[in-house]
Order: C-alpha cells, then structure tokens, then sequence
C-alpha cells in the first residue's frame, strides 16, 4: 500500500494514502471532535465540528472527509480551530432541548460528551429552538425532534442498512427536520421499529420506549412472582456499559444482577430458543414432506416479521408460525411454568431483556396472550437493563458468576447462537439433521452459514433429500430474497432472515457505540460459549425433552400449536391505488 | 460613452430564435463544424488563451477546467450548463438564454466534444420555465439536423442534449446539489472530495459550466482576428456580460469590455441614478457579493481591480442602492434571502444564517450591544471557514466588507 | 380570509389518467421526479400536491414517499399546501425593495382583503412573497403561473392586472 508522509500538529507520521484526516490523528491518540461521523456509514461533513487548518488552505477542512496527501501539515488546536469547533458547539446548544437530566442518553451523549470537554456550560446565544413536542406513539421508539442535531445518522441506517428510507430530511434552513413522511407517527409509515436509528442517534433525539419504572414497580410488588429471561447477545454485550472490553462473556455476572436486582427467577431466552428449534425444526419437516409453503422463512426477528406484514403481506404463508423463543418461553412460563410452581398466571410478571426495540411491539400483540394476559408482560433493551443495574448501584465487574434457575434456565450451544447472523440455522440443522438421517452429527459446527455476509447460501444433504438454505442480515437482503420469491426465482427451502446488521448482537437495543468491528468479537464470543457446551443440539436439552414428556406431547402437538404457534396479518396500505389505471 | 460591444451579444435580435435555419444563416453551427475538425486540446487552449474565467461566480480558468476534464478517463462523462441563476440582480444568462438559444446549444455540443462526454444537461430555473419551449424547439431542431444524436457530422462522436428544470432553490446552483436534484433527489449540496470532476452527475465525470461561460466559446472559436482578446485588460480580458439594477433609470443586461469604469457602467449604460440621488452602496457580484460606497466608482471594472478595492466581479450583477435605503436594511434584506436559500444540513450555514438575522433585527431596533457585534463577526468567520458548501461561505461576505465599509452603520445601538 | 385547508383529496380515474400521462411523458425516469411533480401540481387548480397524488406518483414510480415528500418541503416551487389558481408571487428580493415593492404588497393586501399566504374565500387568489426570479430589470415585478408582470409601480397597474384575471 502507497504510504504518505504527514505531519499533524508538527508530528510526523507516516500513513496509507486514502486515509482522512480524522482516522489519521486517531493513529497519534488525538481524538477530533465529531457528531455526524459514525465509522459504520457512509462520511457525510454535515456538522462541521471536525473542521481543522491545513497549511496552504484559506478554509478549514472537514477532517472526516478529507484525505490526506503528501506533505500536508494539519492543525487540531490552534485558535482558529478550537473557536470555530466551540462556536459550532454553542450553535447547536441554541437549538437544542436542554433538559440532559431527563434525557434517556444523559452521560452517555455525545453533545453533551463534546461541551463537557470544551468546557462549555451554556450557548451564549438566544435560544432558538422550537421545542417540538415529544413522539411517543408506539411501543417501541420515542422521537424527540427539540434534540435533533440534524447529523443524518438515523436516516442513513434506516436507508443504507434497512432500505426503508422511513426517515427522511424535509425542509430548507432552518426549517429542516428529520421525520417521516407527511409527519405521521413511525408505526404508521414504512418503518418496522428495528431502532437501528436509535441505535446510531448521538444525542436523546432517537431512544427506546424507556419501560425501567415499570419493571422497578413490578418488582417492589409483594403480590407479584416476577421472572425475567435474558436473549442469548446480551451477554456478550453488557459489559460494554461497564467498561469490560466490548465482546467480553458476562453471563454469570448477568445472572448474579438480575437476582440482586430481585427478580424471583432468573430465566433464560435459551429455553425458548431450543423450544423454537423442536417446533420449527418439525415444521420445515412437515412442509417438505407434505408440499407445505416453501421457502420457509424464520419469524423470531419481530423487525423481520413487521417487515413482512407491511411489505410483502402476500407472502406471510412463508413465515413459519413458529412464534419466537421470547414468546414461546412466554407462553410457558403462563401455563407451563405457572402450573409447576403453583401460581396463578395474572400474578406471574414475565420480563424479557432483549438486544432489540421490535420486541416491546412484538409483546404487546393482542395474539401473544390469553385470557386478558400477555405471556410477556415488559420488554427491556440492553440499555435498559444497564440502567437498572446502575440504579441499584451495583458494581458489575466485580460481581461474582451465578446460574440461571430451572426449569425455564436450561439452553444448549444451539440456542445461545441465535443472537448472531446464521445461529437459528445453523441451530436448526442441527436437530433437522439428526431427526432425518438418524445419524449423530458431528462435527457439529456448520461452517456454511457463519460470517457477516450480506447473504450466504449453502446447500445441505439430509440423505434423503438435499435442503437449499440461505441466511440474510439486514432489510436490504432480505428484500432480495423476497424480490426472488415474488418472482418465482426463488428455489431455497429454508431461509434465516435477520432484521439487524449481524443479528440480533447488532441489534437496535443494544448498547451505544455498537459497531460492525464489536459485532464481530460478540460475534466470535457466542461461537466460543457453543464450543464450551457439554450439549449443543436443542433435542437434547433435558429440560425441553421433561417439558413434552409432560405437557405438551410432541412437536407441533395441539397444545405445541396453540400456545407455540400464531399467525401473521397483512398490513393494509394507507392508500389503495389498484383501481386506477394500470402503468 | 464608446460604441456598445457585441461580441458575445453578436446574434441577439440578429435571428429567429425559433429557427434553426435563421440561426445558420447569420454563421450558426459554424464553430461547431470547425470545432470537430480540431484537437479538442486546442480548443480548450484558445479558450484559455482568451483568459475566459467561469462566469457563474467562481471565476476559475475555463481553458483549464476543459482541459482537465478531457484528461479524466471515463467510459461515460456529462456536461451540464448551470442556467440556474439565482444571485438576486443577476439576469444575464435569462438574456442569453432568450436572445440567442441556439448559440447555447451549439456551445454545449462542443464542450461536449472536447471533454469527451455524450450527455449535456441544461438545468435552468423554475422561474424561466417560459423560456423551457425555446430551448426543447432548438435541442429538437438541432438533433433533426444531426447537431445532435449519433455521429454528428460524420466525426463518430454522440452527444445529446437534456433538459431539467429546478424547482425554486438557489443552492441547486451549487454543484453538487444541481446534480442530486437531476437526479431525483431535494437539491441538497455533499461534501467534496469526491469532486465533480471525477465523479459528478450518475457518479460519472462531470464538467459544469454557466450559461455565459458556455456561450462565449462558438464566437471564441470563429474569432480569427482575435478581436475578443482586443478588448479587456492584464488578466481581465475580452468583454463581460453585467446586470445592472436597483436605483437605476435603465437597469439591464449590457456587454462591456473589461476595463469600463464603474461610474460609465452606472451613469451611462444604466442612465444613472433615477432623480440623482446619492449612491448609499453598490453590490458586486450577486446577494454574496461584497459591498462599497461611491469611492468605487472610478475603479475599472476587472478581475483584480475590483478585488483590489474589496469586491468582486461575482456573477456580474451590479446593485446599486441609493441613500433612501439603509445599510442596515440592505443587510436584512441579503441576510433574508440566505436564510430562505440555506439547505438546512450543515450547522454552520443553518444556525449561523439565523443567528445573524436575529443580530440584524436588533440593529434595526436599535438594539444591538457590543457582545452582539462580536458574536456576529464569530458567526460569519465560523460560516466563511467551515460551511459545507460555497452559500454558507459567502452569505456574510455583505455583511463583513459592509462593516469594513460602513463602520457607522454598526454603531452601538444600532445607527443607520 | 380563510387560511386554505388540508383536506382530504379525492383522486379521480380521470386525474390519475393525466397523472400517468405526465409520468409516460418523463418515461416513468426514477430521476425526473422534480419534473414530475411540477408538471402534476400544473394539473391541480389550487397548484399544489395532495398527500394522496403524493402516495400515488410514489407508488406508480416506485420511489419512497419519504423522498417525494423530502422534494415537496425543499423546493420553493412546490407545495404540500393548497395554494391558488392564480398565486400571486410578489418579489422580495433587494432589487424590487429598493423599488418599492412595499406598495405592491400593500396594494395586492388591500385589493383582495388577505394576508401573505392567505387564501381568497373562493380559492382565486394567493399571495406569496418569494425571492427573485430574475425580472429584476423591471422591478418591481410580480410572477403569476410563470408569467411576468413588471414595473408594477402604480395602484391602477395593479388593478388593472387583477381585472384581467378575474
């Protein structure tokens, strides 16, 4: 690679050409201030913040946009620069909501971050902002537009990642806003609430529906048994808010916090995940034996089924009626599990820590229940959970390993896969194989399926028959899938398909700062809790084997299809223009 | 005054500007056949020899930019002409555009020849869309007569022509937002790197020129004698197109030769002030244009001469206001027009533009304090040296030389 | 007077034919959206975009209605809002300033007893103050459907104007 020789602030330093001004003094520890940069996303320069002086110039340059050359001298502190970067600063204060100590990002803001490091306490300039009310219609994602900077970053995931485009600049000048179209409420537009924009938004103006107060209340009630279940990519994620390198396994001290936290057990998604397996897996088998709807697509990423039902409503046969492992633990802890311990299910609290926004409007479906209760009662993200931990004031690092209960805690390496990109497949071969060939797999590691590729395929020989798969992350390639099914190309019998970059460990309630290079070694660190597995096949979990053994039969049972099993609906279009004429 | 000029106003009222047929009988679609028998190099030489600067306002080295993008290696490249004039008094290219459309059109087929490209794009403005038929009759008429399409001329070479309209934004002239716009998309500026050059319009090499720049060329290429390079002086050579308005009794379009004073401009081009006022101040070069009082009126009209007295030639309109209009409340009225035009994205133009009308407002009112000056200077430095894009770097260039101008006008309290 | 309402806009067989005319005569190009919906608020008598066309271009296009809606809001020329038949669009640049264009707006107020942006009760007549538009040599000037009235330097011009659209 051609290098180039630069100097920043009279340093020297040798780099690759190509390389912008801004990664460039990350390699001498000199952090430039940015706010619309994310290392994810295509470089836009819209704020302005990381302007800095280069000799020969009558400007200053966007750092995050400007490669460097041969020879060039950059500045990052000289008078000209720290005025124009605070004026900058004091800019966007004067159009800003300032309200940091009831903003769901206080402490964990980057304007707030940058004025805190420039030493600024106020904007000396008229406050300009129009305090627009907050919105905060859907389960899942509150908009709060008076904290906007306008760094685009919300509108580049959901249009380069998700392809919805839901988010879009409108406006000129300063009536520029971020919204929807015509302004409706996100549920009622393209958007399937995944929260990747929540996930990049640097300031308060993008968060999760915060639902900690109900969870706390919950748990102050003598009268309530209140059991929570974790998704297997929390905890490689976790303790990233605590200052553990990102990727780090922290399951014990997980565990350990949820019961000091008080919950009367401490359940794991796993259970609902080698469940999923046993019900999906003999589902496939049925539609293949029986010439059901194929291809069959996965339906536990509640962003992939809203995608669906808004957006390729026809095709929701596809979708296994499987329900999700959260929700199929649901069901069972309000039946199943209710029954074992003795205690009426409206006074069983379920509460479901998940990495993902989608799944606070996947709890409150009216089907995911019965007899007036939600099998799943209160949904909290991974940065939820962080600030309960916080609020109790435990120290998290130094937390000492616990186990999950039984019977709802027990999950095999199958199950703590599905939070990445190609784990419900590869979970579910696992057993699929098996079952149909009757041979023992080993090695158990499917290799096919595993990476961050946009889409991966792979063709799988059960003997009897060979079984095409494919696995995408990421609206954009599912799309593709479902562009090929539409058009009758398709010739996959299974497909996984993931709303989230990455899968669920990219998703979009994970912790802030959440990177594809952090995705990668949570990526790695759920393969490695696998690996470590005395049992890696969800057939056989014990806990699962009792569960049929003695309430529910065998897979896809009536009682399996009654409380397992749902339905999807069509999303009506707002506007019905088929009556008119044909293009 | 000496006889008017009419080199590049040569064809105006000359022609049909419905007719092709007219337009070659006064020698139309000559430079173009003479262009295609010549290196493309060496038209862009003599278009440098001429010392042709861009005439949107930029002013950058037309005979280099056509040189540079020749060398740009693309399967596919695009021309576009910016007809998206918008700098308030700037009515040149609207002139241009009415009297002499095929003039453009041929300009356009030979830039496109000597850059290599095989699409031209017009984007003209909205607010000429009556002028939209004159130029869709002349691409049509062009093309039936093979000036246009494939093979033109024999020469193997293929170029069309396209027309997009604007939609009411003056920041589509910049650039990179006139590209987003034809492109399907709010006209909203990027950041450059990468530039137009290598990757513009469809990510391809594009090469943007204005209406005058572009319409300059065919007589440049037919100018034998070299009467064009007779005019003008030092660096500013040949002749200019200006608009001038205002306080003026014939505000219009006129072509003079570079080196007219200003004072001829406005008193005997434009008939002078209307009832004689005093001059209060005289805006070169657009809305983001610098100002000056009376003092400039002896100043030669050039490159460097105006530059040496703290204005600019700009998109060539000269504003002249007389002393019944404050400074103050010329300043709100640019100030206003740049807080309607701004694209909203970056926070330097956005916040910085409505800042400052808020600081105007308070000198208007007599209000303003010390603070309020030094935040104002803050705002325009931060806007000049950090904006996004060209509109937020000059939107205070007004207000800056207006305070170096008219120091009075900023007197605490906010003094006329 | 009345401020004009959103309402709800019913779309006809018969204007969604010219709506697909329009869309064939810029060949259903993805990125002659700007033409397009110009030429569509051309066919609505209030000369704006309905949220239901709005839906209708996007789906026959196949773009986002976020982009659709981005390009309504950005551009002057074009309006989410019902407008006029004949908007009256007076020039508020520094050129026609300094011509007194003060009088115009004032004139324009009093003749037709509205606001800027105000609409007559029977939908004939807006006023909006815009930015130059390039007539700046016959200052003060007004521009109506793209047409240019200038040197409109007296009540009787104004009048006279306003006769012969009505």
């Amino acid at each position: 690679m051609e290098m180039v020789n630069i100097k920043i602030n009279n340093i020297p330093l040798q780099v690759e050409k190509g390389t912008k001004i801004l990664q460039a003094a990350k390699k001498l520890n000199i952090d430039i201030p940015h706010l619309c940069y994310h290392p994810d996303q295509k470089v836009k320069a819209h704020c302005r913040i990381c302007s800095v002086e280069v000799v020969g110039k009558r400007r200053l340059l966007a750092a995050c946009s400007t490669d460097v050359w041969e020879g060039i001298e950059i500045h990052t502190d000289t008078p000209i620069v720290r005025d124009t970067q605070v004026g900058i600063l004091q800019l966007i204060l004067a159009n800003h909501e300032q309200n940091c100590l009831t903003c769901a990002r206080n402490q964990n803001c980057d304007l707030q971050k940058l004025c805190s490091r420039f030493n600024i306490l106020t904007s000396h300039l008229p406050d300009v902002s129009d305090h627009l009310p907050v919105q905060n219609t859907n389960p899942s994602i509150v908009h709060d537009p008076s904290k906007c900077i306008k760094c685009g970053r919300c509108i580049r995931a959901c249009q380069d990642i998700q392809g919805i485009s839901a988010l879009t600049y409108a406006g000129r000048s300063d009536t520029i806003r971020v919204t929807t179209a015509y302004n409706k409420p996100m549920e009622q537009t393209d958007c399937i609430l995944c929260g990747q924009c929540s996930l990049v938004c640097p300031t308060g103006a993008i968060v999760e529906k915060d639902d900690t107060q109900k969870v706390i209340d919950v748990l102050q009630n003598p009268k309530k048994h209140v059991i929570v279940q974790v998704a297997p990519s929390v905890r490689v994620s976790l303790g990233d808010a605590f200052k553990l390198p990102t990727g780090s396994i922290v399951t014990g001290q997980m565990v350990t916090a949820l019961r000091m936290l008080g919950f009367d057990r401490v359940f794991d998604t796993n259970f609902g995940a080698d469940l999923t397996i046993m019900e999906e897996g003999a589902e496939l088998l049925n539609r293949i034996k029986n010439g059901g709807k194929l291809p069959m697509i996965t339906s536990c990423s509640p962003g992939w089924v809203n995608f669906m039902e808004k957006h390729y409503g026809d095709y929701i046969d596809h979708l296994s009626s499987a329900k999700s492992p959260m929700e199929m633990f649901g069901a069972m802890a309000k039946t199943y599990y209710s029954k074992q311990v003795g205690i009426d299910p409206k006074d069983i609290v379920t509460v479901s820590i998940m990495p993902c926004t989608a799944k606070k409007f996947e709890a409150a479906r009216p089907e995911m229940g019965r007899n007036n209760t939600q099998d799943i009662d209160i949904v909290l993200t991974t940065r939820e959970l962080t600030k309960l931990i916080k609020y109790v004031g435990l120290n998290f690092q130094n937390l000492k390993a616990g186990d999950f209960d039984s019977p709802l805690g027990s999950g095999t390496g199958a199950a703590v896969i599905f939070g990445t990109t190609g784990g419900v497949m590869e979970a579910a071969l696992r057993t699929v194989y098996e079952k149909v060939t009757g041979k023992t797999l080993d090695p158990v590691d499917f290799a096919d399926v595993r990476g961050f590729q946009g889409i991966k395929e792979a063709t799988v020989d059960l003997g009897v028959r060979k079984v095409k798969i494919a696995i995408a992350h990421t609206l954009i390639n599912a799309k593709k899938i479902m562009e090929k099914i539409k058009t009758g190309t398709c010739d996959y019998d299974f497909i996984e398909i993931m709303a989230c970059p990455g899968g669920c460990i990219g998703g979009g309630g994970q912790p802030i700062g959440t990177t594809t290079e952090i995705k990668k070694q949570r990526m790695e660190s759920l393969y490695a809790i696998d690996k470590g597995m005395k049992l890696r096949k969800s057939h056989e979990n014990p806990d699962i084997i009792a569960l049929y053994k003695d309430f529910l039969g065998e897979p896809l049972s009536k009682k399996a299809h009654d409380l397992l099993h749902t339905h999807y609906h069509k999303v009506q279009k707002e506007h019905d223009f088929s009556k008119f004429n044909k293009k | 005054m000496s006889k008017p000029i009419h080199f590049i106003t040569k064809n105006f009222d000359k022609y049909d500007v419905s007719s092709i047929g007219s337009y070659m009988n006064i020698g139309g679609f000559d430079a173009l056949k003479k262009a295609v028998t010549m290196d493309g190099e060496d038209i862009a030489t003599i278009i440098a020899e001429a010392k042709v600067k861009g005439r949107g306002g930029a002013a950058y080295d037309m005979g280099r930019k056509w040189s540079q993008a020749r060398a740009v290696i693309g399967e596919k490249k695009v021309v576009i002409c910016n007809a998206d004039e918008g700098e308030p008094c700037t009515f040149k290219d609207r002139e241009l555009i009415t009297k002499d459309p095929f003039n453009l059109i041929e300009s356009m087929i030979i830039a496109g020849y000597t850059v290599k490209a095989q699409d031209g794009y017009i984007y003209m403005r909205e607010e000429y869309a009556h002028l939209r038929p004159l130029l869709l009759n002349a691409i049509r008429q062009a093309k039936s007569y093979g000036f246009l399409g494939t093979n033109i001329l024999g020469k193997g070479f293929d170029f069309n022509i396209h027309l997009y309209s604007g939609a009411g934004a003056y920041v589509c002239g910049e650039g990179t937002a006139l590209i987003h716009s034809i492109e399907g998309k709010a006209g909203r500026p990027r950041m450059k790197p990468p530039f137009m050059k290598q990757s513009g319009l469809f990510a391809l090499p594009t090469c943007v020129n204005n209406v005058e720049s572009l319409s300059i060329v065919p007589h440049l290429l037919l100018d034998d004698k070299k009467e064009y390079q007779s005019y003008g002086i030092g660096e500013s050579m040949g002749t200019k197109l200006i608009s001038v308005g205002g306080n003026v009794i014939t505000p219009g379009v006129f072509e003079i030769p570079f080196g007219t004073t200003v004072r001829e401009i406005i008193y005997n081009y434009a008939g002078g002030i209307k009832e004689d006022r005093a001059i209060r101040l005289i805006q070169f070069g657009g809305a983001s244009g610098k100002v000056a009082n009376a003092d400039i009126l002896d100043i030669p009209y050039t490159y460097e001469d105006l530059q040496n007295s703290g204005v600019i030639v700009g998109s060539g309109a000269i504003l002249v206001i007389d002393e019944r209009t404050s400074v103050i409340d010329f300043l709100r009225a640019t100030q206003a027009f740049f807080s309607h035009e701004s694209c909203g994205q970056c926070v330097p133009c956005r916040e910085g533009n409505r800042h400052i009308k808020l600081f105007l407002e308070k000198f208007a009112a007599g209000t303003a304090t010390q603070d309020d000056i030094n935040a104002m200077k803050k705002i325009a430095k931060i806007m000049a040296m950090s904006s996004l894009c060209g509109l937020g770097e000059t939107a205070q260039n007004a207000l800056v030389s207006a305070m170096k101008v008219f120091p009075e006008s900023f007197a605490i309290g906010g003094a006329k | 007077m009345l401020t004009a309402q959103k309402q709800d806009y019913a779309l006809t067989q018969e204007l969604a034919a010219k709506i697909d005319l329009v869309l064939a005569s810029h060949d259903y190009d993805q990125t002659q959206i700007v033409g397009v919906l110009l030429d569509v608020q051309d066919l609505i008598e209030q000369h704006y975009i309905p949220e239901t066309i709005a839906y209708y271009i996007a789906e026959k296009l196949d773009v986002k209605i976020s982009n659709i809606y981005d390009c309504i809001t950005f551009y002057s020329s074009l309006s989410e809002r019902p407008r006029a038949k004949y908007p009256i669009q007076i020039c508020n640049s520094i050129v026609c300033q300094v011509n007194d264009n003060q009088s115009i707006f004032s004139t324009f107020k009093e003749l037709l007893g509205i606001d800027i942006n105000e609409v007559t009760y029977d939908g004939r007549f807006t006023l909006e103050s815009v930015p130059c538009f390039g007539a700046c040599d016959q200052a003060p000037a007004v521009r109506i459907n793209g047409t240019i009235y200038g040197r409109l330097d007296s009540h009787e011009k104004i009048e006279k104007l306003l006769n012969k659209l009505l």
